[in-house]
């Protein structure tokens, strides 16, 4: 170098001598962030990653990404109310990723392929779950991964708790829910059918187990009186729906009320149309705007022809006449009588008001705390007062759902586990959340969410075939392809391009990047034009 | 008359990579033996447009020419910032002569070339705009008649900015620099002067003229290696912004690249032997004031009182481009 003649020629490269990372006072480090999809998952799936590797059209990764989390994808493609998709940044852009289409589709492939899970080596501890419903099948399926031996008994003559006996056939398929549990079992999950557990303990005992997940749901509906309307005309939603499995359809007059504003409500008129009966009406209390129900499900039923009174509440019948009382709604939403009434004709009719937990035997068992509306306290374990007894699903407070169930198993597992290990479970710390404000939206391609085909509305109305269909596979590829990969690198290669000192350096693909501080000048380009956010810019300690 | 973008989910061809695409449609830059020909370590500042467009513009040549490549480099900050004895960040054959000859010196290169029969070998001259649009500008006309077989690269941001951002003839209207300072009746470059070097390029009537911008990688590189391949004079325009002269974030150089090209004030196209032979077109069409905002060369514009008629103005020019070149077709 000393020897070069000044203004001669210079060595290609010798510029490397210049470390140019000292002129940095903010540097940029490469960070994963929890995207919106993830963080309002009531299963806890991580929805980014797996729609990663359907991107590619990888179904199998992805499946077994999404398997990690939620043992029932073609359910949940089907029947979750997917608040992922509300919470989703591209819903900012054009429409949300239909990721529950997507989800379905991969848990259609897995039934048809029979992929399977691995499992880890026995434990030899042995758990007792109470209840085949989503929430103890998501536990069994959970603990059996682990390695650890699980029995269900389940009082129902078939499992599936209320993915069978609450959700129509029209909405979920009864094959997809014998598939995905047929595939639970085929871990060595042990399920009793038609096997009421009435002393806790004494199973326990019996079955020599380690630890109990109790996951009975809530079959017990609740009921009003109807002055002047005979008892034998007044169904429950509960009944009538488990009556809708059985060989024999429910006796229901010609025309039939359903009394309530909640899905189950949708679930019940929808049912109750298909059967060919005249016209069905929905009184519900309050309106539109207050009903519990999903908007998307309330619009689905009106064009089935279901009709809605809302604002009435009953206030007594004959034999073929409900009298009505209009309401009217406070300031706090409440309903509040008017006293007019008016006559609707009707002949039935089905409650759906709410349902609850047949949790009385367990008020036996010591140390169990059961609330007085029959659902048990847990702690943030999940489990109850009893050490070793875990409880979640419709039965434990909170919301209630298929997913939130499922998560609650996944949850319960891990603690139970934790437990038969005589250790404690750690939730590994959330990321910093992935907002929309962090995307740099210019490098993503428009497009608009695929649409799911929908069953014409004559064989809708006649019918109990499953009305909304599954995505082609080339439509489920699009469909994945349009994640923004919300806070974590999808190795689309700007950092690598844009910085202007060839100090980002690409690890290989599909390894992503990292920076080369010796020369990083701290510009900022890099964060600035990834897409998906997943560089944060730090002030550099010196 | 426009070119086609690959229509493609998640990011499509926007982004430099994209592991969803096959290999041949990702740039240059996006691959891990890309050249670097203007390697780490230069001292250019943070967030620098020319340092980026230099090496987007030379990578993609070394890839299209199959490294067989001599650049002549004006005198400028790029030749500044890359070669402060001792040192050198080219990790290509470059030389430097003079801030008005290089077009000149890459005649001169191209003739030995010829005469020692090497038709392998690609030469490309390169300059900020003072060296191309004021001060080399003589011998780059006389490149561009003779049909030299040089390709010529401007990195144009818009003023001398090495020698302390004064302006040039691509200084746009209005902009503030220190030879232009935002006081008076006035203020900023005054409307009117400067001039259109691309379309002065194309009244030559040379094989091949094309204007491109750092904010648009895939279409740089397209026309930089459809430029390799021909023969004869050539030109490049590439729109390079600089944080300092222009009083921009760094970070936001591709940014303000891009508000550019989508506001129409820096048009895309590409022209054959004098036509225009197609265009880039916006794809999501921006007001001018979005750009300008975003530097405070023009921040006397935004007032108070803002200066409603320069803005009027401004925007005539974009859409005058959109016109033109057909942008939103």
């Amino acid at each position: 170098m000393e020897r070069t003649p000044f203004a001669i020629t210079l060595d290609p490269n010798t510029s490397l001598a210049n470390h140019t990372g000292n002129w940095r006072t903010m540097k940029p480090i490469y960070v994963d962030r929890l995207p919106p999809c993830n963080h309002a998952c009531p299963a806890g799936e991580n929805i980014q990653a797996w729609l990663y590797h359907a991107e590619e059209g990888a179904y199998e990764e992805a499946w077994q990404q999404l398997m990690q989390d939620n043992p029932m994808p073609a359910i949940h493609g089907r029947v979750c109310y997917h608040p992922c998709e509300s919470a989703c940044n591209r819903g900012h852009i054009d429409e949300a990723v239909s990721i529950h289409a997507v989800e379905r589709f991969l848990g259609d492939q897995a039934i048809a392929q029979g992929w399977r899970v691995a499992c880890a080596p026995r434990t030899g501890k042995n758990v007792l779950v109470i209840g085949a419903g989503p929430g103890g099948l998501s536990t069994a399926y959970h603990l059996a991964r682990m390695g650890h031996q699980v029995t269900i008994h389940e009082a129902g003559p078939q499992a599936g708790g209320m993915m069978r006996y609450g959700i129509p056939k029209y909405r979920l398929p009864r094959e997809i829910v014998d598939a995905e549990v047929a595939r639970i079992q085929s871990m060595g999950v042990t399920i009793r059918l038609n096997s009421r557990v009435d002393d806790l303990e004494a199973t326990m005992a019996e079955g020599r187990f380690d630890a109990a997940f109790l996951a009975l749901g809530a079959h017990l509906a609740r009921r009003v009186e109807i002055p002047g309307v005979d008892a034998k005309r007044v169904l429950d939603a509960v009944t009538f729906l488990r009556d809708m499995e059985g060989a024999a359809r429910p006796k229901l007059g010609r025309r039939v009320a359903i009394y309530g504003g909640g899905n189950t409500a949708i679930d019940v008129a929808r049912s109750v149309e298909r059967l060919g009966m005249e016209p069905v009406i929905i009184i519900y209390r309050r309106d539109l705007g207050h009903a519990p129900a999903f908007a998307s499900e309330i619009t689905e039923a009106q064009d089935e022809g279901v009709q809605f009174q809302w604002l009435r509440r009953i206030a007594q019948g004959d034999e073929s006449t409900l009298t009505v009382e209009e309401m009217a709604l406070d300031e706090q939403g409440k309903p509040q009588p008017t006293g007019r009434f008016e006559r609707i004709e009707a002949d039935s009719v089905i409650l759906a008001l709410g349902q609850r937990a047949d949790t009385g035997f367990l008020r036996r068992v010591s140390g169990l705390r059961v609330r007085e509306d029959g659902t048990i306290e847990v702690d943030g374990t999940m489990m109850t007062g009893r050490p070793g007894i875990f409880a979640g699903g419709d039965m434990v407070p909170g919301e209630q759902s298929v997913t939130v169930a499922t998560g609650q198993g996944k949850k319960a597992a891990r603690h139970i586990d934790a437990y038969l290990r005589g250790s404690a479970y750690v939730k590994p710390e959330a990321h910093e959340p992935a907002t929309f404000s962090r995307l740099n939206t210019w490098y993503y391609t428009d497009a608009d969410a695929s649409k799911q085909p929908l069953l014409n509305l004559v064989r809708r109305r006649s019918s109990f075939d499953e009305i909304v269909g599954g995505l082609d596979a080339d439509t489920a590829l699009l469909e994945a392809r349009r994640c923004l990969s919300c806070g974590n690198c999808f190795n689309c290669d700007n950092c690598y391009a844009v910085c202007p000192d060839s100090a980002v350096i690409k690890l290989g693909p599909g390894k992503r990047y990292a920076i080369n501080y010796d020369y990083c000048k701290g510009c900022g380009l890099c964060a600035e034009e990834c897409p998906c956010g997943a560089i944060d810019m730090v002030r550099e300690v010196k | 008359m426009t070119t086609e973008r690959i229509k493609f989910y998640q990011t499509g061809t926007f982004t430099a990579g994209n592991r969803l695409l096959d290999e041949a449609t990702r740039t240059v830059q996006s691959r891990l033996d890309r050249t670097n020909s203007l390697n780490s370590g230069h001292r250019a500042c943070q967030g620098c447009g020319e340092a980026l467009g230099a090496r987007y513009a030379l990578d993609a040549a070394m890839r299209a020419s199959h490294n067989q490549l001599i650049a002549v480099n004006a005198t400028g900050c790029l030749e500044v910032f890359s070669s402060p004895y001792p040192e050198s960040a080219w990790q290509i054959p470059w030389m430097h002569s003079l801030f008005g000859n290089a077009p000149a010196v890459a005649s001169g290169i191209a003739a030995a070339l010829r005469a020692k029969r090497r038709d392998d070998v690609t030469v490309i001259a390169q300059g900020g705009d003072g060296a191309t649009v004021d001060i080399g500008f003589g011998c780059l006309s006389g490149m561009f008649e003779r049909n030299d077989d040089v390709l010529y690269l401007c990195y144009d941001n818009e003023a001398y900015m090495n020698t302390g951002i004064q302006r040039s003839g691509a200084t746009p209207p209005f902009a503030r620099t220190n030879t232009t300072q935002a006081v008076g009746e006035h203020p900023g470059n005054p409307i009117g002067n400067g001039k259109n070097v691309p379309r002065i390029a194309l009244a030559h009537g040379i094989p091949y003229v094309a204007t491109a911008s750092v904010a648009d990688l895939h279409d740089l590189e397209r026309k930089v290696t459809k430029a390799i391949g021909v023969r004869g004079a050539r030109y490049i325009h590439v729109h390079v912004p600089c944080p300092l002269g222009w009083g921009s974030d760094p970070a936001h150089t591709m940014k303000v690249a891009r508000l550019a090209v989508e506001s129409g004030l820096f048009p895309l196209f590409e022209a054959e032997f004098g036509k225009v032979i197609c265009s880039t077109p916006i794809r999501r069409k921006v007001p001018v004031e979005r750009y300008l905002e975003l530097q405070t060369r023009f921040k006397h514009l935004f007032g108070p009182p803002q200066d409603t008629e320069a803005l009027a103005a401004i925007q005539a020019m974009a859409d005058d481009n959109i016109a033109v070149y057909g942008l939103m077709e």
